[in-house]
């Protein structure tokens, strides 16, 4: 396998970009990664979609989205694994150019939510679930992410003040970025407060319905050289996937595919999580970053709440998460997602993250963790500076 | 909703029907093709038992659709009394008073009404095991 970089990244303002189509969001981003990164062309593209169909009626995303980006006849799939596309179409463009198939592959990622009412979204990201034996009687996404945080409660003792703190730390850290859909702060007071979606899960501890692109290029370690660019080098990439419905798991409190998918992709990268500065993690809901904290390995079970109250993973912290703002405060476009958390971790590796969002730790390593479903899908890189 | 998909589930949502596999006695709900244990494909058909305790809940207060008109309701995942586990609406209680752990029953019910076909689906519920 050939040693791989990622080179340029690109990505839209997320929020609700009434202007702009989800082509138009797309090619935004692409093009964003094309100048970015000073390749003169690419050979392939990977794009993490989780339902245009649903969302905005189309499919057939490669062929689209490769005729508006103008480069004709270009190879160019869409994948796609619910909220963890993007993760995916990053871990197959890594794959290709990996293999030697090509030497420049763009992994790209969009959703356009906004089109549709909120009752079709809520329809169209209920297919990431088992339609007939949780859908079917009334299960919600909110709702299944609040049956995890009842039973980590019950478990652990988690408290209501542990998921308000991580909407509010992720909120800090969006307030400084210029692309984040929610760019400001927020109290524990109005977490508390905000309207409950389904018990003990309230609209702030939730992740918005959002439009955005993301893309990033890659390319062998050797052309990013010449390149005479910024680059960070690829080191790890793991993906596992676990039981459709919640219900099936033997512990509803932890999200295997996420451990197992880390644990590859640290075996790849001759690395432990110890090794690892800082993540971007799959915040959908609060208590997703508090579980995915666990079942990286960060800390013990029951013990993340802890952390994140003591400002751990603040910015600055002892191991921040989600610099960007994560799903929370930046939005989650849900194919794009995967992809937004790579641009964060490419900007922080080289030190170019706006607003003094930019870490001063120096840091050398970064974890992203994008997933899909309640935990049916997962996805984890590891990136390090050149 | 199309017919063929809600009757294609008649044996699990009317008969609770499950399958148990004949090598290592998994039981599977729904049944499968493949034992998710052990990989054998032959399965014998078994009823549920109709009781369980609830592992976990929440109260949907944001409904789709198809919901609106019995929000806010719960949804629980009971374990039943042969260790299968599974998602059902929980109701005929105060669903601020559910705990985990609370016993509970299946009974079958009306669950759900597709605005788009007209097709009243039914199926299976939890209700406390004292009511």
């Amino acid at each position: 396998m050939r040693d791989v970089a990622v080179v340029g990244v690109g990505m839209t303002k997320f929020g609700e970009i009434w202007d702009s189509s989800l082509r138009d969001l797309y090619v935004e981003a692409a093009l964003g990664a094309i100048e970015n990164s000073g390749v003169d062309h690419i050979d392939s593209m990977i794009i993490g979609c989780m339902s245009g169909g649903l969302f905005v009626g189309q499919e057939h995303l490669g062929s689209m989205l490769a005729d508006y980006l103008g480069i004709k006849h270009l190879p160019a799939s869409r994948v796609e694994s619910a909220c963890a596309s993007g993760g995916l179409a990053f871990r197959h463009a890594l794959i290709e150019v990996a293999s030697g198939m090509s030497d420049i592959v763009m992994a790209g990622g969009v959703e356009k939510m906004n089109d549709i009412s909120g009752d079709g979204a809520t329809f169209a990201l209920a297919t990431a679930a088992d339609q007939e034996y949780e859908v079917f009687h009334g299960a919600t996404f909110p709702g299944l992410y609040a049956l995890m945080a009842v039973a980590h409660m019950e478990k652990y003792g988690t408290t209501r003040d542990m998921l308000a703190a991580v909407a509010v730390k992720n909120h800090d850290n969006g307030a400084l970025n210029p692309n984040a859909q929610y760019p400001f702060k927020i109290t524990m007071d109005t977490v508390k407060s905000s309207v409950m979606i389904a018990d003990p899960l309230r609209i702030l501890d939730c992740s918005p319905i959002t439009d955005g692109a993301a893309a990033v290029i890659l390319t062998t370690v050797d052309i990013a050289k010449k390149l005479g660019k910024p680059y960070v080098k690829i080191t790890g990439s793991g993906h596992a996937t676990d039981t459709i419905a919640l219900h099936s798991r033997d512990d509803m409190t932890t999200i295997k595919a996420t451990t197992v998918a880390a644990d590859k992709a640290l075996k790849m990268a001759g690395k432990t999580i110890k090794d690892v500065n800082f993540a971007e993690v799959h915040d959908c809901f609060t208590i997703a970053e508090l579980v995915v904290m666990e079942s990286l390995g960060l800390y013990a079970p029951g013990k993340a709440g802890e952390a994140v109250l003591n400002g751990e993973t603040a910015l600055n912290g002892k191991f921040p998460i989600n610099t960007s703002g994560g799903l929370k405060s930046k939005g989650h476009p849900v194919g794009a997602t995967g992809v937004a958390q790579i641009v964060e971790i490419f900007k922080q590796l080289t030190g170019v993250a706006e607003n003094g969002r930019q870490l001063k730790s120096n840091p050398k390593v970064g974890l992203a963790q994008n997933m899909g479903g309640s935990g049916g899908s997962s996805l984890v890189h590891i990136l390090e500076v050149a | 909703m199309y017919s063929a998909r809600d009757w294609r589930e008649y044996p699990r949502r009317y008969r609770l029907e499950a399958g148990k596999c004949k090598k290592c006695g998994k039981i599977e709900f729904p049944t499968r093709l493949v034992c998710s244990k052990c990989g054998a494909r032959e399965f014998e058909t078994e009823m549920l038992p109709d009781t369980g305790k609830v592992l976990t809940y929440t109260v949907i207060r944001t409904a789709p659709s198809q919901f609106t008109d019995i929000a806010p309701y719960a949804i629980a995942i009971a374990e039943l009394t042969n260790g299968v586990k599974l998602t059902a609406q929980l109701v005929d209680c105060d669903v601020d008073k559910i705990k985990v752990g609370d016993e509970v029953r299946i009974e079958f019910r009306r669950v759900q009404t597709d605005a788009h076909s007209g097709i009243l689906s039914y199926g299976y519920k939890f209700v406390p095991k004292w009511y």
